[in-house]
């Protein structure tokens, strides 16, 4: 670059990003693919994930087997009958309970010994409680509902004066930001951060790897721009159509899922900027490093897609990790974004929480910002 | 006949030579799933071992440090504070220095000596209802040994109704193995799904496409060309998970390895089967990725892996009786963890060929009617 060096004079600068800004809208525009990962994406992934995930458990099928009909045992089920949680179904043996279980016909088996009615007179009664270990989540929630449905009815049996006492601690619970226990109000902030982050990546890595496999990024280079202006020019279309795809995702959750959103609007939104940025800086990168639109699209479903799904905090608590998972969660823009929305959806502005996470979120975006800049350049000259 | 597996053949050799002989694309699609398998076998677990709690003692009694100590030497509730006041509570619940606060109250002792029976309050962060409903478990099956142990060492009548609970297939209860045989399907997915439906887009972007339709290939030769190979990457991805399963994360493997593969096999050929039926339907490589996404974020998400699909809306539970993961992920919990056979698997293996069968059928006719 020599005699004809463009000038790098701020208002030349400008009008060129100008117009190479107004190229790639219109290119968003007119492809209708980009519009639907932008729009028609996020809705439908919100609507079949909003319904779609739940931890909760309720109407736990149950084998109940009594080996000797009495009164006890009769009282005993009705109490599993009449509880939300379960479905309970009679088993004549315990045989046929077992292949209800080995066919996951049930989740689980009470089991009622031959002589329940005279060990709980006598004041000591055993109970077994066989679960379906496979979903080791599930069977362990269910295994507290059955320790919570025994306990109430032999309470009530207390109350009733036809048994001893009642247990000497009592656990009085409460959970704070989520009173109805409602997995939905977590998985749903959870989810905006997946789709965002998609959403983010994917436009850009596809976009940079087609115009490095079309080779028209070599066309564009002869042209007087510089390589911070293309960057500009080709992010700003996909924030915009971002920040639509987070307008349609925060409303579904307020309107539909019924989330509520107890912090301020712009706290939700200035932390989402920030993360669409980082997401659209990871796609820049990728792409202009790897160069080829079949690598950039799995490299970017795996180093956003999946990790943001499991290494998040969205899911798995990520405390309990083992140390060496735990250090690379710290290096995944979406945990410090899963934290900051579950706050101020769940909490409130809880500056606490709000500043750390923003300020990691910041640095990321401006080193992804600078590192595309100079990969760009070298893989220019 | 025999011509045409020879032209397949070469197509395939072909196919492989193309994503292998790069070394970046060689990397991409063998070193993922295995690390992936690593990092995510241990960060997916709903298992807690490191919960934060703050205690809020303000009876400072015997008792109340017996049942505290209950908690510390439990191994899984950490303490962070002693608070004081109840003021300080909420804002360690607030900035997640504590996932639990709990608090006894300053009768506490004297209540358990009167006999009256004591309260304690337990306050959880519930920004992530499920950890802080499986913590709350931990923290009540504690009480329940401090009740067990007060009633014996004060005379007391044991609890009325002992329950003894066992779980089949996973005595501990860990999700750890219920998540990674259950990964071996969801890693193959994705890649499988994504190369077929990409090398085909990508020949059709540059033109190649065309020039393979006037040799002497018949269009089904090109699709099995296309197919196999992916589905040889597929059977290798998803041997390195099993891998990972076995020799790193110890999980016993209960059933039969030709069980596994058959049902492998027929899952792979489902999931590339939908990948050439989105190449069939997509111009451009940008428009395969868009329509694999579409499918693939559904299909890993509501497959049963991370939660149940009993707990999904009906027309949900539907809509997932076409997700070939969902089989492939039941398969091979079933085979790994339980040992079934065939016999058993039979509602999983018949919609994973009709799925087969269709999406095959459905692209064949897509290519064919193109060419005309």
């Amino acid at each position: 670059m020599t005699a004809a060096a463009p000038k790098d004079t701020w208002p030349a600068k400008l009008r060129r990003t100008r117009a190479l800004v107004r190229k790639e809208t219109y290119q968003v525009m007119r492809d209708p693919s980009s519009i639907a990962i932008g729009v028609v994406l996020p809705l439908i992934l919100i609507l079949l994930f909003g319904y779609g995930l739940s931890l909760d458990v309720k109407n736990v099928p149950l084998a109940v087997v009594i080996d000797e009909a009495s009164d006890e045992a009769v009282g005993l089920v009705a109490s599993f009958e009449l509880s939300p949680y379960f479905e309970p179904q009679i088993a004549r043996s315990m045989l046929r309970a077992q292949q209800l279980l080995l066919e996951q016909e049930v989740d689980g088996i009470v089991r009622i010994p031959s002589d329940f009615a005279r060990q709980l007179n006598a004041g000591l009664a055993d109970l077994q409680l066989i679960v379906h270990g496979a979903d080791a989540n599930r069977a362990r929630i269910i295994q507290g509902y059955v320790q919570g449905a025994v306990t109430a009815w032999s309470l009530q049996r207390a109350v009733q004066g036809r048994s001893a006492d009642s247990a000497p601690v009592t656990l009085q619970t409460r959970m704070w930001f989520n009173e109805a226990n409602d997995s939905s109000f977590f998985l749903v902030p959870g989810l905006i951060v997946l789709v965002m982050t998609l959403i983010g990546a994917l436009l850009t890595a596809m976009v940079m790897a087609r115009e490095w496999e079309r080779g028209t990024l070599e066309a564009l280079l002869v042209t007087p721009v510089r390589s911070d202006e293309i960057l500009i020019g080709k992010t700003l279309p996909y924030f915009l159509l971002g920040m639509i795809g987070l307008a349609v995702c925060v409303l579904a959750a307020k309107f539909l899922f019924q989330v509520p959103l107890r912090g301020s609007l712009w706290v939700l939104l200035g932390a989402s900027m920030l993360y669409v940025l980082v997401a659209l800086g990871i796609g820049l990168l990728i792409s202009s490093w790897v160069k080829n639109q079949l690598v950039a699209s799995q490299l970017t479903m795996l180093a956003t897609f999946m990790p943001a799904f499991m290494l998040s905090g969205f899911l798995f608590d990520l405390r309990s990790m083992p140390a060496a998972v735990r250090l690379i969660t710290y290096l995944l823009p979406a945990r410090y974004y899963v934290a900051l929305l579950q706050s101020v959806f769940l909490a409130g502005d809880v500056w606490s929480v709000i500043v750390p996470n923003t300020l990691v979120l910041a640095a990321m975006a401006s080193v992804l910002a600078l590192s595309s800049r100079a990969v760009m350049r070298k893989r220019l000259a | 006949m025999f011509d045409a597996i020879l032209r397949i053949l070469a197509l395939t050799r072909k196919e492989l030579l193309a994503v292998l002989k790069d070394r970046r694309s060689r990397m991409s699609l063998l070193v993922p799933p295995i690390v992936q398998a690593l990092v995510f076998g241990y960060a997916a677990s709903y298992d807690l071992n490191r919960v934060p709690y703050a205690a809020l003692d303000q009876d400072r009694s015997a008792a109340s440090q017996e049942l505290l100590a209950g908690l510390d030497g439990s191994g899984i509730f950490e303490r962070v504070a002693d608070l004081h006041r109840v003021s300080d509570l909420a804002a360690y619940i607030d900035d997640r220095r504590a996932l639990l606060v709990v608090q006894i109250e300053p009768d506490f002792e004297r209540r358990l000596l009167s006999g009256a029976g004591a309260d304690v309050q337990l306050i959880a962060d519930g920004r992530n209802s499920n950890t802080a409903g499986t913590a709350l478990g931990y923290v009540s099956s504690i009480v329940e040994q401090f009740n067990a142990g007060w009633r014996s060492a004060h005379g007391l009548a044991a609890a009325p109704i002992e329950i003894t609970s066992r779980a089949w297939y996973n005595p501990n209860l860990e999700t750890r193995w219920n998540m990674i045989p259950g990964m071996i399907g969801t890693l193959t997915l994705i890649q499988t799904m994504m190369l077929t439906a990409m090398s085909v887009a990508r020949e059709r972007e540059q033109g190649t496409f065309d020039q393979l339709l006037v040799t002497p290939f018949r269009p089904y030769e090109i699709m099995a060309g296309k197919a196999l190979p992916s589905m040889v990457v597929g059977t290798i991805q998803a041997s390195g998970v099993l891998l990972v399963a076995q020799l790193w994360f110890r999980i016993p493997f209960a059933g039969s390895y030709l069980t596994l593969y058959i049902g492998l096999l027929l899952f792979l050929l489902a999931a590339v089967g939908i990948g050439l039926l989105v190449s069939s339907v997509a111009v451009t490589m940008q428009q395969a990725l868009l329509y694999s996404l579409l499918l693939i974020m559904p299909f890993s998400l509501l497959s049963g892996l991370t939660t149940p699909l009993r707990n999904m809306p009906l027309s949900l539970q539907y809509f997932t009786a076409l997700n070939p993961l969902r089989y492939a992920i039941d398969i091979t919990r079933r085979v790994y963890l339980e040992g079934v056979g065939l016999d058993l698997l039979w509602p999983d293996l018949w919609p994973l060929a009709l799925i087969a069968a269709v999406t095959l059928a459905a692209a064949s006719w897509m290519f064919s009617h193109r060419m005309q």
